[in-house]
């Protein structure tokens, strides 16, 4: 189901409206984020991951784990919207009884790898994962998002060290760097300094591109799969809220709704 | 001949003897296999072995992906690190999916020994207890660490499995299978009920028969599972006992005794006394003498059962 670069860009923009609209039906959720890896997530589910939406159990399939769960309203659009699940049920978002829980359970029947929202597991976890797959010498290929924030867990980086460790080059991160967490930038409350620098230290491949271009995640994506003995980081600079003026980088839509008002704006921006 | 070594022993000896008919099982370790004695299974089955270096939270969420993919996961390394370090990976990453991932730590309690405080768990039955769905079992022996890896292998689901480092004498016959959730009458008697689990069950069995002399006719019984907890038998054994006390290798706050009591309180209201670590760090000593300083040999169980009865 490869897409052009415009249809990718056109389901990123339809996976933004999705994700304002869920926080604003459920009236609680994580936005910002969730619309700053919206093209990566896009491009990784459409013209990437071996995957079919049918057999979501599929031994073989690669899999993408969300370590930064709160992300998830993005994940779960883009399942239903490859037809994992049906799109009605993104309207009972954080709801009592929904499957799609504020922060994801694991449930592989609707394509959800693995439970994350306490944040900076899933490295550990997809690597896990791509262990697997080498004592059963399977192909597979497994990729997680980690984030800024997530990433002040000292967790990511024992995790960091076993992939380079174990040369697994089936394992490639997606990391959206957009330097806003909760409490304000990331460079004010606790400085990355550069990420790139840290993954590259730790042994892995590391590749810096703008996270809005959909041109240069599609092609990260495919240098990453051709990486041989080294696990691989693709790090995304990226505006949280992207596409929404009155959200875009401003802290406070990290995890607040949007009013009635700016979910107005919001709709009008996104040419929904 | 009994078998007589310390439930790690058996534990490292059983996984290398599962790994031979059991392909899907992965075992994995935090720069102790060594003393988890899961460096038997590495030399017999290195494709099957991750050493993580120290690192338990990502030995928790590594074993996750793993067991998510297919294995089942024995992961090991020092109680206190598995359970308090690793505490809430293991919560979000292998109980809330319920992954396949046996938790089989050793050097739990003060029978660390020399070590001290710092590597002396006497909390992880409650920390693990706490868990939604955990499962949490303690052996008394090397039959019974074996039975009970038996049982784990066909069970899918997380567990905890708590072992020793300390040598442990046989309580069990090599024909014992463990039930789930299944408690041991090891001894009948008619006043008391010892209740009793892991490294101090030989000297609580040795205890009775201690009281039997001072003219106390004590019941032994083994709660090999902390959770599911036998309820049906702590019942029982409260109806045909006075006293009923518990006896163990951790913290009185949240372990066996914490368990019985809330059988009790609820089913069969009956006197307790709980003996074990009186909310307190332990400290360092050879394991034998930190034992007998903490009451829990053959002759402080004896002594402090008899002082309770005294007391009464």
């Amino acid at each position: 189901m490869s897409k052009s670069i415009q249809e990718l860009q056109d389901i990123a923009n339809e996976v933004r409206v999705s994700i304002v609209k869920m926080v604003h039906t459920a009236n609680s959720g994580h936005m910002g984020g969730a619309m700053s890896f919206a093209d990566m997530l896009t491009a990784l589910f459409y013209n990437k991951l071996n995957y079919d939406p049918k057999n979501p159990k599929w031994e073989d399939r690669d899999r993408f784990v969300l370590s930064s769960g709160h992300m998830c309203a993005g994940l779960y659009t883009i399942l239903a919207k490859i037809g994992v699940f049906d799109e009605k049920e993104l309207w009972n978002f954080r709801q009592l009884g929904s499957p799609l829980q504020g922060h994801p359970k694991y449930n592989l029947d609707l394509g959800i790898e693995m439970s994350t929202g306490s944040l900076g597991q899933g490295l550990s976890v997809a690597n896990g994962m791509a262990l697997a797959a080498r004592v059963q010498n399977k192909k597979y290929r497994v990729y997680s998002l980690e984030t800024d924030g997530g990433s002040q867990e000292g967790m990511v980086w024992e995790a960091a060290m076993l992939a380079a460790h174990y040369k697994l080059d089936n394992r490639c991160v997606l990391f959206d760097y957009n330097n806003v967490q909760i409490d304000g930038f990331c460079s004010d409350v606790m400085d990355l300094g550069s990420v790139a620098d840290k993954f590259k230290a730790f042994g892995w491949h590391v590749i810096e591109i703008d996270g809005h271009d959909m041109q240069a995640c599609c092609d990260a994506l495919d240098e990453a799969e051709k990486v041989k003995g080294k696990p691989q980081a693709i790090i995304s600079k990226t505006t949280l809220g992207k596409g929404v003026s009155v959200f875009e980088n401003k802290s406070k839509f990290h995890g607040t709704p949007p009013t009635d008002e700016e979910f107005a704006i919001a709709m009008k921006e996104l040419g929904n | 001949m009994s078998l007589d070594i310390a439930t790690r022993e058996a534990y490292g000896k059983k996984l290398a003897a599962l790994g031979e008919t059991h392909p899907e099982i992965v075992v994995m370790d935090a720069d102790l296999s060594g003393s988890t004695k899961t460096n038997i299974f590495k030399k017999q089955f290195p494709e099957r072995f991750f050493n993580v270096g120290v690192a338990e939270q990502n030995l928790m969420g590594t074993a996750a992906g793993i067991a998510l993919s297919g294995h089942t996961v024995f992961v090991s390394t020092f109680a206190i690190f598995a359970t308090g370090r690793a505490w809430e990976p293991v919560r979000q990453s292998i109980a809330y999916p319920k992954a396949n991932v046996k938790i089989c730590a050793t050097h739990a309690g003060i029978t660390v020994g020399e070590d001290g405080a710092s590597h002396q768990s006497v909390e992880d039955i409650a920390l693990m207890s706490a868990i939604p769905g955990m499962k949490v079992m303690v052996p008394a022996d090397a039959h019974q660490t074996m039975s009970m890896m038996d049982y784990l292998v066909k069970t899918p689901g997380p567990a905890y499995l708590r072992l020793g480092r300390a040598t442990t004498q046989q309580v069990f016959d090599a024909d014992y299978v463990y039930e789930e959730g299944k408690g041991a009458v090891l001894r009948d008697g008619t006043d008391v009920c010892l209740f009793t689990t892991g490294f101090v069950t030989k000297a609580t069995l040795d205890a009775a028969t201690r009281l039997e002399e001072k003219g106390v006719s004590a019941s032994v019984v083994c709660m090999g599972s902390i959770k599911p907890i036998d309820a049906d038998l702590i019942v029982a054994m409260a109806s045909k006992h006075k006293v009923l006390f518990s006896v163990e290798e951790h913290s009185v706050v949240g372990g066996l005794g914490a368990a019985i009591s809330e059988v009790l309180t609820s089913q069969k209201p009956a006197r307790l006394f709980r003996l074990g670590i009186q909310d307190a760090f332990g400290q360092s000593a050879p394991y034998q003498e930190l034992i007998k300083h903490y009451e829990l040999d053959e002759e402080g169980i004896a002594r402090q059962v008899l002082g309770k009865l005294a007391a009464l």
